[in-house]
């Protein structure tokens, strides 16, 4: 992409999310400005013209949605990207990407909340947001960066997953991570793995468009590429028009739940460090996973047992990975610039297993290592 | 906390002053010479506050030959104060041997002996005749000081990122930073910012 392959570059991780998503196919992106996501939409906008791609400044976020969808119902890969107060705008549609099945990508580069808040300064204020912030019960994937080089390989993966299942997938960054610059080198673009959705492959007459194969997940005909087939919001069957029977809701919302679930193992990613023999470990995510793992190797400097669990997949809940933990370790910390949205998470699963502590910041500043290492050697 | 201390790998800098006088953007051009040009690992960030101008405006560096976990700076070595209010803010955060540099033209008020004032505005503005290179200007001396880059891959690094047509001015301004740095005799300055009276 761009002649940048195995290149050294100083890049933001704002700016890696637009080579993340060039590199996994995006062609699409429709967003309307806002701090400290914009360096996403200014690089888009030089760079997708370049490759063929389209670029649009929409009017606010929620059009945005709108334009990222029927982009994507038309074949192209497509993503949006936004802060706090546009990600709550967005709501009503990312509903809509979720029951219509809709790949795409929502970048939310969080800051301090609620509304327009603190517009400079980090914050993970949006996690249970990213999960639950529009209606009804629905399947989302949310992934959290933590580096820039992170910022370009797991907008990949974001892209991958989102396709692969039929679902939008929201990556939530932070300031600090957004406005770090940092040199990495861009892998050559043969060598990254990029998964497209599976297209129908029967006759036009015989398309049902929301039956889904063995996976659960419906094979997706772009509009133009002579399937018709009906896009709703409603609730509907598996020719995609709207249904109240019982059996039938019953048959799809179970299916829009079990696409996921049946993934599990290729959905949560988590990376360990120092794990092995650890007695305490801190969980944590985004950029304060930095702030962590430098008080960790503090720590081990002074022979505490501790290591760290870095979330990448925050929803599904990486369950899988964080229960071992719990039962091998007599205490972990999990640190977070909100109230404590995913020590909660740790708790429900926990069920008294060890002793859960929080560390919660939300004064507009990022957690430094001393802090965690301060509560760490308390445990 | 002293175990925090101990850290010997990472080299942290720090350039502070008003928004707009460009701190980011040699902050900026400072680790790409670091990063790109010279191979070490480097992260680069940075505060400021939701206004265009004014407020204040700070961009940090560290230097590392390992990967580098926290981004941001931990134990200052060297600030760059381009204002007296960042000087007086961000003083407290430098360890005892670091290096503090200031813009003597709007630094009036030193709070330590072991300073290193330059009149980078005065430079940029009346012998280059544009003010805002006063940014460059000090980058060529943080540079030079710091003597933690090599100084043609800065010069390197700096004609890559500013405008076209600027390249001129840029590094003239650049050369005279490290010009002025040179005249310095940073092994002349007192050993530790608290002064021996200080001391207990």
């Amino acid at each position: 992409m761009f002649n940048q392959e195995n290149k050294r570059l100083l890049l933001q991780g704002n700016e890696a999310i637009a080579y993340g998503a060039l590199a996994a196919g995006c062609r699409f992106f429709a967003g309307y400005p806002i701090t400290p996501a914009t360096e996403i939409s200014e690089m888009l906008a030089t760079m997708l013209p370049q490759v063929g791609g389209t670029f649009v400044q929409m009017e606010d976020e929620i059009a945005s949605m709108g334009a990222i969808i029927g982009a994507s119902l038309a074949g192209e890969k497509t993503m949006t990207a936004t802060s706090g107060p546009g990600f709550s705008l967005m709501q009503e549609n990312l509903g809509y990407a979720c029951i219509a099945e809709v790949p795409c990508v929502v970048v939310n580069v969080m800051r301090g909340g609620p509304s327009t808040g603190l517009p400079t300064c980090p914050s993970q204020g949006d996690v249970q947001m990213a999960r639950w912030g529009t209606h009804g019960d629905h399947p989302i994937i949310v992934m959290a960066v933590s580096s820039v080089s992170d910022s370009f390989s797991i907008t990949i993966k974001a892209f991958n997953l989102s396709e692969q299942y039929r679902v939008p997938v929201v990556l939530l960054s932070d300031e600090v991570v957004a406005h770090t610059r940092e040199c990495v080198q861009l892998p050559d673009q043969k060598s990254i793995r990029v998964v497209d959705r599976i297209r129908p492959s029967v006759p036009p007459d015989w398309y049902k468009p929301y039956e889904g194969d063995n996976r659960g997940v419906p094979h997706m005909a772009a509009f133009g590429d002579g399937y018709r087939h009906h896009v709703t919001g409603l609730v509907h069957d598996e020719y995609g028009f709207p249904t109240q029977k019982p059996n039938e809701v019953q048959q799809f919302q179970n299916r829009l739940t079990k696409k996921i679930t049946r993934g599990f193992s290729e959905i949560m990613m988590t990376k360990g460090f120092m794990l092995e023999d650890a007695e305490i470990a801190v969980i944590a995510y985004g950029s304060v996973a930095r702030s962590a793992l430098k008080a960790v190797e503090d720590a081990r400097k002074q022979g505490v047992k501790v290591g760290l669990l870095q979330l990448i997949t925050l929803f599904p809940f990486p369950r899988s990975h964080v229960s071992p933990l719990l039962e091998q370790c007599r205490a972990v910390l999990v640190p977070e610039m909100n109230m404590g949205q995913i020590s909660r998470e740790v708790q429900r699963v926990n069920q008294n297993k060890c002793v859960v502590a929080k560390h919660n910041r939300i004064d507009g500043q990022f957690i430094t290592p001393n802090e965690i290492y301060a509560q760490l050697i308390k445990l | 906390m002293n175990a925090l201390k101990t850290i010997t790998d990472r080299y942290e800098l720090r350039f502070s002053g008003s928004g707009g006088q460009g701190l980011i953007t040699a902050a900026v051009v400072f680790s790409e010479a670091v990063g790109v040009y010279d191979g070490k690992y480097v992260c680069q960030t940075q505060s400021y506050g939701p206004e265009a101008r004014g407020g204040k405006s700070k961009a940090e560096v560290v230097i590392s030959e390992t990967p580098i976990d926290y981004p941001k700076s931990l134990n200052l070595d060297f600030l760059l104060a381009m204002n007296q209010a960042a000087c007086d803010a961000y003083f407290y955060d430098l360890n005892a041997d670091g290096l503090l540099l200031v813009d003597s033209t709007l630094v009036e008020q030193y709070p330590t002996s072991r300073i290193i004032g330059i009149p980078f505005t005065d430079i940029a503005k009346n012998e280059l005749g544009k003010e805002v290179v006063a940014n460059m200007v000090a980058l060529g001396a943080v540079g030079r000081l710091c003597q933690k880059v090599n100084l043609e891959n800065l010069e390197k690094a700096l004609l890559q990122r500013v405008p076209k047509g600027t390249e001129k001015l840029n590094s003239k301004a650049l050369q005279r930073g490290i010009e002025e740095a040179e005249k310095i005799d940073v092994l002349g300055l007192p050993r530790s910012i608290i002064t021996d009276d200080d001391e207990v």
